[in-house]
């Protein structure tokens, strides 16, 4: 077999997988967005821009996504770093394992569950009813951006830990010596060192979490409370609800048109603090 | 180490342990200005640990490590005016070369301003014969080059003390022996106190001023390659600083200066051991291999013992013969060109006759 016979047959299922399930559903999408809804719902062929000129209606839905998904992403960052780090270099050989599969654990139960637990913690019997008792009144944190934020950060932490986790698990140890040997004190090693040798893993943890964010649409509806609506609310609205498949179409492209956007401007940055490193990826 | 020399690291009494291993038992040791010291000994015999300590990156468990005169047990690595070189390289990836060997200067407080570092940079990398390469990336690099970039990275910070743990392992024999050449020459130059861990002997012996030879973490003799060689002062020493021939012996007779002991053939033989031993002690005698004589006539030598040849191996300037005495067993014998073209070269199953020279035959302690 030829060279490219080979790689052809190696990209084939792959590539046919793409095809069926995401060139072609985007493609019925692209269209219907051109199209009108049927009077009983559903769609009906036309080529007009109403549906895009209708967008503005949905503009609250995109506003939340666009500031929750990064805000989101920067939080679960935020608390992912410290613990990959501690696992990876800090922890004990003897505990890693364990500790990983903590991390883990909560996968083997359904988000949806999960972010049932969270309606109690945050809701008013729970964390709220706590910080009365301490003087705390009138906190209200069920069913607001917050509540969303911190479903957001739970679910998905785990996305962000691993990555990073193995980035710092690769670092060899002994170039924090050399670093301290060459002058360098504890924090500035880790400025120099550690944080650009884990940037690899940061880039992929953020990419992961960042755009499965864009499409998120379980944790606003649970812990948003019909309040907090992503995109992803709007499209399984407009799709199963008011059966407005046009409409939906045109939400749909633009969330994917936005998302290109984001990412590729992610991208950018992302390869500019790497330089000419051979050793971070983009993803 | 000459007596007026000044000391500007020492080890005292320390020990280390790791758990119940015990790593490095009480060492004591003092390290000149400007020398060129070895650590010698076989895996895993605590050279690391003693070089770690120096460095900073492990405590001692008990005892103290001085540096120039002042008890530096709790210092950090990061405040010691000391440098590593790590046996493999541990090299930034994510910076150039140029990058590697200016992060030092980089640390320092106050900063030292750009044109100074980039005058030091160079001037380390035509040191250590890179010039031009600062720019490169380090896995650009060949195996010898990165372990030139690992050295200058040291030397630019002009420490007091240069660690090197096994810089030369990672290298072929060809390089290993130029790069040998190459860092001693630059201790010379640089002036700088060189301490260098390694498991072979002959790079030991061919660099240092002094070699500190190691066993199961303690130091068993610290000395000059020649006094090490010449005057080992047990089995273990002689067999780990060139090679010897050993066989047991018997002390029979103990004066103030000299011993008389009983080889297993029977002969009495006398010597000057440079350790005290009793009467009656089960000992040890080495005769280095170059110091017998193989000849085919019985010679007049105090001692000479009836061999068989078993196996000459050519060695270029030398002839190695593998020689079987009955009583005694296998000799190793270094035969000279010359002596060789005099005596005729000796074919296995020859007979023949080994003797050697007053104050060739050294006993050690079992
Ligand atoms: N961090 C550690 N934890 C536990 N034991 C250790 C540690 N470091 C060293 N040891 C033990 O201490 C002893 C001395 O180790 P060290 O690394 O100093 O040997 P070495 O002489 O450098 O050997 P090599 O030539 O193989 O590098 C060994 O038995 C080793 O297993
Ligand atoms: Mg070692």
């Amino acid at each position: 077999m030829t060279e490219r016979g080979r790689k052809a047959l190696l990209l084939a299922p792959a590539g046919i997988w793409l095809l069926v399930m995401l060139a072609l559903p985007l493609l019925v999408v692209f269209v219907f967005s051109f199209g009108e809804r049927g009077a009983a719902g559903g769609y009906v062929p036309a080529f007009t821009l109403e549906q895009y000129a209708n967008l503005p209606a949905r503009w609250t839905a995109f506003k939340n996504t666009l500031i929750l998904a990064p805000l989101g992403t920067i939080a679960a960052l935020v608390i992912a770093y410290p613990l990959a780090y501690f696992l990876a270099v800090r922890c004990s050989p003897k505990w890693r394992t364990s500790l990983l599969i903590l991390v883990i654990v909560p996968f083997w139960t359904s988000i949806l569950i999960r972010s049932y637990a969270w309606i109690f913690i945050l809701g008013g019997r729970g964390l709220p009813a706590l910080l009365e008792s301490i003087g705390i009144d009138d906190i209200r944190l069920i069913n607001t951006p917050f509540a969303v934020l911190v479903g957001i950060v739970y679910g998905y932490l785990p996305l962000m830990v691993f990555p990073i986790f193995v980035s710092l698990d690769k670092l060899d140890k002994r170039l924090l010596e050399a670093s301290a040997d060459l002058g360098s004190t504890p924090w500035r090693t880790f400025r120099q060192v550690t944080l650009p040798l884990s940037v690899p893993g940061i880039a992929t943890g953020c990419m992961l979490v960042f755009i499965l964010l864009m499409g998120e649409f379980l944790i606003p509806a649970i812990l948003g409370g019909g309040k907090v609506f992503f995109v992803g609310n709007a499209l399984v609205d407009l799709f199963l609800q008011s059966r407005n498949w046009a409409y939906g179409s045109a939400v749909a492209m633009t969330l994917v048109v936005v998302m290109l956007v984001t990412v590729s401007i992610y991208m950018k940055f992302i390869s500019r603090l790497g330089g000419q490193r051979e050793d971070v990826s983009l993803m | 180490m000459s007596v007026t020399m000044q000391t500007i690291a020492e080890l005292r009494g320390v020990t280390k342990t790791f758990g119940n291993v015990v790593a490095a038992k009480d060492l004591n040791l003092s390290i000149g200005k400007g020398e060129f010291l070895s650590f010698l000994g076989p895996s895993g015999c605590g050279k690391t640990t003693a070089l770690r300590m120096l460095a900073g990156f492990e405590k001692p468990t008990e005892g103290q490590v001085l540096l120039d005169g002042e008890v530096v047990n709790d210092l950090d690595a990061h405040h010691r005016p000391v440098n590593m070189v790590f046996q493999h390289y541990a090299l930034f990836p994510h910076l150039s070369v140029f990058d590697n060997i200016a992060y030092g200067l980089r640390q320092q407080r106050p900063r030292v301003d750009k044109q100074t570092i980039a005058t030091k940079v160079e001037q380390a990398l035509e040191t250590v014969r890179l010039g031009g390469f600062g720019p490169r990336r380090i896995w650009e690099m060949s195996g010898g080059q990165q372990q030139r970039v690992a050295l200058a990275r040291a030397i630019v910070n002009e420490p007091k003390l240069l660690l090197l743990d096994e810089p030369m392992a990672a290298l072929d024999r060809k390089l290993r022996k130029e790069m040998q050449f190459e860092l001693q020459n630059l201790q010379r130059q640089l002036g700088i106190t060189f301490v260098l861990v390694t498991h072979d002997q002959e790079e030991a012996l061919s660099m240092s001023d002094r070699i500190c030879v190691m066993e199961g973490g303690s130091i068993v003799q610290v000395g000059s390659p020649r006094e090490l060689y010449d005057m080992p002062r047990s089995r273990y020493v002689a067999g780990f600083v060139g090679t010897s021939n050993f066989f047991d012996a018997t002390v029979t007779d103990s004066a103030a200066d000299q011993i008389t002991v009983r080889l297993a053939s029977g002969q009495k033989v006398h010597g000057t051991p440079e350790i005290p031993i009793d009467a009656g002690q089960e000992v040890c005698v080495s005769i280095r291999p170059e110091q017998i004589t193989l000849t085919r006539a019985l010679p007049t030598a105090e001692i000479a013992l009836p061999v068989t040849i078993q196996n000459r191996i050519f060695l270029g300037e030398h002839t190695e013969y593998l020689a079987r005495n009955e009583a005694l067993g296998d000799f190793h014998v270094l035969v000279p060109r010359q002596a060789e073209l005099n005596e005729g070269t000796f074919n296995a199953g020859e007979q023949a006759f080994v003797s050697w020279g007053e104050g060739a035959l050294l006993i050690l302690e079992k």
